[in-house]
């Protein structure tokens, strides 16, 4: 909301600085966006007096004009076709600059001007290039042209919070002005307007739980197409309200000004008499923006035997406005609450004045103060004869008394602000309070609909003080210690061990292209925004693979030959059976998930190192590194992203807990990667669990090593190997790791060769050879009878 | 007698002259192998008269340890070459670079998350994290901000196609948390439940960064973007505390005592009253220049009752920061497009 400077002090007289004033407001929560001058200053211009207008011996449409600026009279050449004797306009003398541009005494077709007369539009104040800016008759030829047009004036910008609908008016800014400042506050009521016929227009309201007051006044033999005043069109303009017409700029006149909206209607086109009440199913109105807009039982309706003609609060209607030939008009002013009126304007895609004022709630006593001043301005620009003023009240707000307890207010603010200090704030914000034994009881006036409870008597007690008065209390607190569970390991320990494996962090858009949905999860339904900023940002994603993919993508585009990325995040799923929780919701699963990709040679190109493509079990090792100490396995299976015969289920004791694989050829070629990424995703929970070491004695006897070397077919697993271990009963056999593997031309078809180092100790006793070699054969023995391995030599 | 000192000379100059072990031995040979020259004089020994012998062989042996110590010294100073000179052979160009894999990073959100954790955890906050497709009731109403409240239009809300099964016609659409605050509701609730019966209550001190979205893009709005929401709960928490803690806070984070921060009333439908908390630098391409960072104030009495709480007992405050903006003004990024591009070569500068 703009407040112009001197339209504010129609109400109230400070004498503090504008800047300091500004400071003021926003230190009570009057946020002071900006405060500047209407225009910037304007050295050189100056109130001119045309004396004389005489043609230009050699130009049609130039004038020679001689121009009292306060001394001797000055000749200038001038265009402007509006030019003529008695006028007062700006005369930019030379010297002057405007935009840029600086003036000096020249010949204009052989004739001397020693300046010009200037536009609205030369002088930077208007778009309106309609000749020269006629001046006000009392200007002072020769003064500043900032005094004679109020440059100077100084606008408020300010940035109101919902809470305070109160302030958005000028009158409701000069109360907090005359709060902070001190300075009194002037009589606003308008007088009445004596009734000079008898007309008036029929009323009902039957909802009155929506509007709870409707005052209204029948106006007849108006003059709708006079112009509005130049200092009325310059305040508004200067509000930012574009002017209008004479009936739509008074009643924008006295909402700005009292914060009461006001509507205007041609009461010819009114049929039968005016009620409001809720709307019905199917109903239709056509509004003044042209929106025609289908109502229900939840919109409130102003109405008359035709149906709904405006949305209450919110607009009128396009079938009973006032337009330039009007000569009968109704004019209401109705208290609707804020209830009936807050949300309806945003579910049809719009916001009126009236309808952010109505939401905030409206003063109810304003009624009829606005209808008598819209009165007033109406009769003064267009004449008119008014009926007497109605006032149909129904049901007002409650306005219950507030207690505040002195101790209770020093308590949440922090400090012992005294009583006596308590009631002064009262009193500047006019306030009506009592105080009784350590409480005060104050009675809401009506143009404030903050006031409900305690705490809201505290807000005003601290930010009229001073939230720059409180004290910065060092915190208090138990000193208990806090540590963290040693098993736990927190998900910055995972980034940082992440980090410290290569990969680099990127945090992506939790919202994603449904195409990627359906690649990276085989999800056809995922969960779906409702209003998306962009089609490609419209669902919720339910991997992390997709944005690393993505990420790969645009880092390749930006020529990097080796990018390996991991993002933290959630993922969300719908899951019909979830409950509500204390920190689920239902229908939804949304845990943490940990994903990393790369892509590119392993290393970076490097000296003394060959070159090589990262690959699925430099990624095995990376997921196997961030898990420990716990330890997966690993099982062959198919995931929609992944590569069927490179991709893994990763599993921890029995669990899935993720995945592991090589991007699928099919969305490598859609992507555009010119080598498949390497992926992993696996659950945040599964990281993040540590169990404490359970260390055991270390034997001090040698361990004794052997080497098995096997011919396989290709399709039986390390892991199956691994695990038949188990089937025999061998004490000695510490550990058995492969070494080495081999699969290629120089083995029979089908076939591929396993190395096995076999560890073996007793803790006891130092093991014979023949021990050693006779474990070393019973698992030979094994692996021949369950998998048919042979043992190469 | 020959002159045994010569010898002893002689057999210096040919150690010294000896250019490798080969040749020391050589020389070692001449003078004390079995056809050396001292052990040549030692076997005609035998031949002189006792004292004579006595005297010459002290002479002998003495020349001998002399020789034995030159060709001692010799052996040492060449292995000592030796070594030098493969020392210089195996020296490496030390500016090659380092070979093996590199270290990556964090996200500088996160580097500044870590941060503001840290450093309320040093006063006893407790971290928390919650769903972020919230419900309508943690979302708005538990923080007293009605359907239809002005105070919501303040906050453009993505829907979701999921409803609430909660209220009329089948539930209210899910969303996406347009803050951290329904964590300061979810937590106090289950703090609550913890510590029903105990009087008084552990206070509640929690944190709560993670992601939050709203219908918002341009270059200074990201519809993601990241908040931390702070809440104190006890008996005897005030505004003063609250100014206290924040303004603590921010000095710890930009390490400058030298900032200045302001409360600035404001509104929110969950606190009261409420603040704005503006910052200023001392110093700096940003010096003098009030920057909005938070909002803030005392938890209103009817959030406090929605915690499962008595407000009038309980009272406290909550904050929430944007974790952009404090990670944009710590290290100097002016871009918030730059968080969510996964630019490595911006990414790379905060490792």
């Amino acid at each position: 909301m703009i407040v112009p400077e001197y339209w504010l002090r129609d109400f109230v007289d400070w004498s503090m600085p504008m800047d300091r004033l500004a400071r003021e407001l926003t230190m009570a929560g009057l946020e002071v966006e900006a405060c500047e001058p209407v225009a910037p200053p304007l050295p050189g211009v100056v109130v001119g007096e045309v004396l004389s207008v005489a043609r230009h011996p050699e130009a049609n449409k130039l004038s020679v004009c001689s121009v009292n600026a306060g001394g001797k009279p000055v000749q200038v050449v001038c265009g402007a076709p509006n030019v003529r004797a008695g006028m007062k306009a700006p005369l930019a003398l030379p010297g002057a600059k405007l935009g840029g541009r600086e003036i000096k005494a020249a010949a204009l077709r052989g004739v001397a001007s020693n300046g010009m007369l200037c536009s609205a539009l030369e002088l930077g104040l208007s778009e309106d290039q309609a000749g020269l800016l006629e001046l006000p008759a009392a200007a002072r030829p020769g003064s500043g042209v900032r005094e004679a047009l109020a440059l100077e004036e100084r606008l408020l910008s300010l940035k109101l919070t919902p809470n305070r609908g109160d302030c958005l008016s000028v009158l409701g800014v000069a109360r907090e002005v005359a709060a902070l400042t001190g300075a009194k506050l002037k009589a606003h009521a308008p007088k009445p307007v004596a009734a000079k016929g008898k007309a008036k227009h029929p009323l009902r309201i039957t909802d009155a739980e929506g509007c709870g007051r409707f005052a209204g006044r029948v106006i007849r033999g108006v003059d709708a197409a006079a112009p509005t005043p130049d200092w009325m069109r310059r305040r508004l303009e200067r509000a930012g309200q574009r002017s209008i017409s004479a009936l739509v700029d008074v009643t924008n006149y006295v909402m700005l000004e009292l914060g009461r909206p006001l509507h205007v209607y041609d009461q010819d086109k009114l049929s039968g008499a005016i009620d409001v009440r809720w709307g019905r199913a199917g109903e239709k109105v056509l509004l003044l923006n042209g929106q025609q807009v289908e109502v229900d039982s939840s919109v409130l309706c102003i109405t008359d035997d035709s149906g709904p003609i405006g949305l209450a609060g919110i607009m009128g209607g396009e079938s009973t406005k006032a337009e330039t030939t009007t000569r009968n008009l109704f004019l209401e002013s109705a208290f609707f609450f804020p209830g009936a009126i807050a949300g309806r304007a945003r579910r049809y895609g719009f916001s009126s004045d009236a309808s952010h004022r109505f939401e905030r709630g409206v003063d109810f006593e304003s009624n009829v103060p606005g209808i008598e001043r819209a009165t007033k301005l109406i009769l003064e620009i267009c004449g008119g004869e008014p009926g007497p003023t109605v006032d149909l009240v129904k049901r007002l707000p409650k306005r219950k008394p507030v207690r505040m307890r002195v101790a209770r207010a020093q308590k949440v603010i922090g400090m012992p602000i005294r009583k006596t200090e308590m009631a002064a704030v009262f009193k500047r914000l006019g306030l009506p309070a009592r105080h009784k034994s350590g409480s005060f009881t104050v009675q809401p006036p009506s143009f404030r609909f903050d006031l409900e409870i305690e705490e809201d008597l505290i807000e005003e007690v601290a930010r009229i003080h001073g939230f720059e008065n409180i004290p910065a209390n060092p915190p208090r607190g138990p000193a208990k210690m806090a540590a963290l569970p040693e098993a736990r390991r927190s998900l910055h320990a995972v980034r940082e061990r992440l980090a410290a494996r290569d990969y680099q962090e990127t945090i992506n858009f939790a919202f994603v292209e449904p195409a990627w949905e359906a690649d990276f999860a085989g999800n056809a339904h995922p969960v779906r925004l409702l209003n998306p900023i962009a089609s490609h940002a419209s669902v919720m994603r339910s991997t992390l693979l997709g944005s690393l993919v993505a990420n790969i993508r645009a880092n390749h585009a930006r020529r990097l030959a080796r990018i390996r990325v991991f993002e933290v995040g959630r993922v969300y799923l719908r899951e019909p059976s979830a409950k509500d929780g204390p920190l689920e919701v239902a229908g939804l699963r949304q845990p943490v998930r940990v994903a990393a990709a790369a892509f590119g040679p392993a290393l970076e190109e490097q000296w003394g190192t060959p070159a090589r493509a990262v690959d699925f079990f430099d990624l095995k090792a990376d997921l196997e590194a961030l898990l420990a100490p716990r330890l997966a396995r690993f099982e062959a299976a198919a995931h929609p992203a992944l590569h069927p015969g490179r991709a893994a289920r990763v599993l921890l004791e029995g669990a899935p807990v993720g995945w592991l694989g090589e991007l699928h050829p099919r969305w490598q070629q859609k992507y555009e990667l010119p080598q498949p990424p390497v992926l992993f995703e696996v659950e945040a929970a599964s990281l993040t669990e540590a169990p404490l070491p359970r260390p055991t004695h270390c034997s001090r006897l040698p361990p004794v090593i052997r080497d098995i070397a096997l011919l396989v077919d290709t399709e039986v697993s390390v892991q199956a190997l691994l695990d038949s271990v188990r089937e025999v009963e061998l004490p000695i056999v510490q550990g058995v790791r492969l070494f080495d593997f081999y699969q290629g031309p120089n083995l029979p078809p089908g076939k591929k060769s396993l190395a096995f180092r076999v560890v073996m100790q007793d803790t006891e006793r130092t093991l014979t050879d023949a021990e050693a070699d006779s474990a070393r054969q019973a698992l030979v023995e094994l692996w021949g009878r369950r998998f048919a391995a042979q043992q190469r030599a | 007698m020959p002159d045994i000192d010569s010898i002893v000379a002689r057999a210096e100059a040919e150690f010294a002259a000896a250019a490798d072990a080969a040749a020391l031995e050589n020389a070692k040979a001449r003078y004390l192998g079995k056809a050396g020259e001292l052990t040549a004089l030692l076997k005609q020994l035998g031949a002189a008269a006792p004292e004579e012998r006595k005297r010459q062989g002290a002479a002998i042996n003495d020349a001998k340890a002399r020789i034995e110590a030159a060709l001692e010294a010799r052996r040492a100073g060449l292995a000592e070459a030796r070594l030098n000179s493969r020392l210089a052979q195996e020296a490496l160009d030390v500016t090659l670079p380092g070979r093996g894999s590199c270290r990556g990073g964090l996200h500088p959100i996160t580097r500044a998350w870590q941060r503001v954790e840290t450093i309320f955890r040093s006063i006893g906050f407790e971290v928390a994290d919650g769903p972020e497709i919230e419900n309508d009731w943690y979302n708005f109403t538990a923080l007293n901000n009605p359907e239809n409240h002005p105070a919501r239009s303040m906050q453009d809300t993505f829907y979701v196609d999921l409803k609430d099964g909660n209220g009329k016609d089948g539930g209210l659409p899910l969303l996406l948390r347009t803050h951290t605050s329904p964590m300061q509701v979810r937590y106090a609730r289950m703090w609550a439940q913890r510590h029903r019966g105990a009087s008084p209550m552990p206070a509640i001190k929690v944190i709560a960064p993670g992601r939050t979205y709203r219908v918002d893009s341009d270059a200074t709005h990201s519809p993601m973007f990241h908040q931390v929401e702070g809440l104190w709960i006890d008996e005897d928490v005030s505004f003063a505390d609250l100014k206290g803690v924040y303004v603590d806070f921010l000095r710890r984070f930009f390490e400058s005592d030298e900032l200045q921060v302001r409360f600035r009333p404001s509104y929110f439908p969950f606190t009261e009253p409420s603040a704005e908390i503006d910052l200023q630098f001392a110093s700096g391409p940003l010096e003098g220049r009030w920057l909005e960072l938070s909002g803030a104030g005392q938890v209103h009495p009817q959030v406090v009752r929605n915690f499962g709480l008595d407000p009038e007992k309980y009272i406290g405050f909550a904050f929430g920061s944007g974790l952009e903006r404090l990670t944009m003004l710590r290290y100097g990024i002016d871009d918030l497009r730059l968080f969510f591009d996964g630019d490595l070569r911006f990414l790379r500068q905060f490792n």
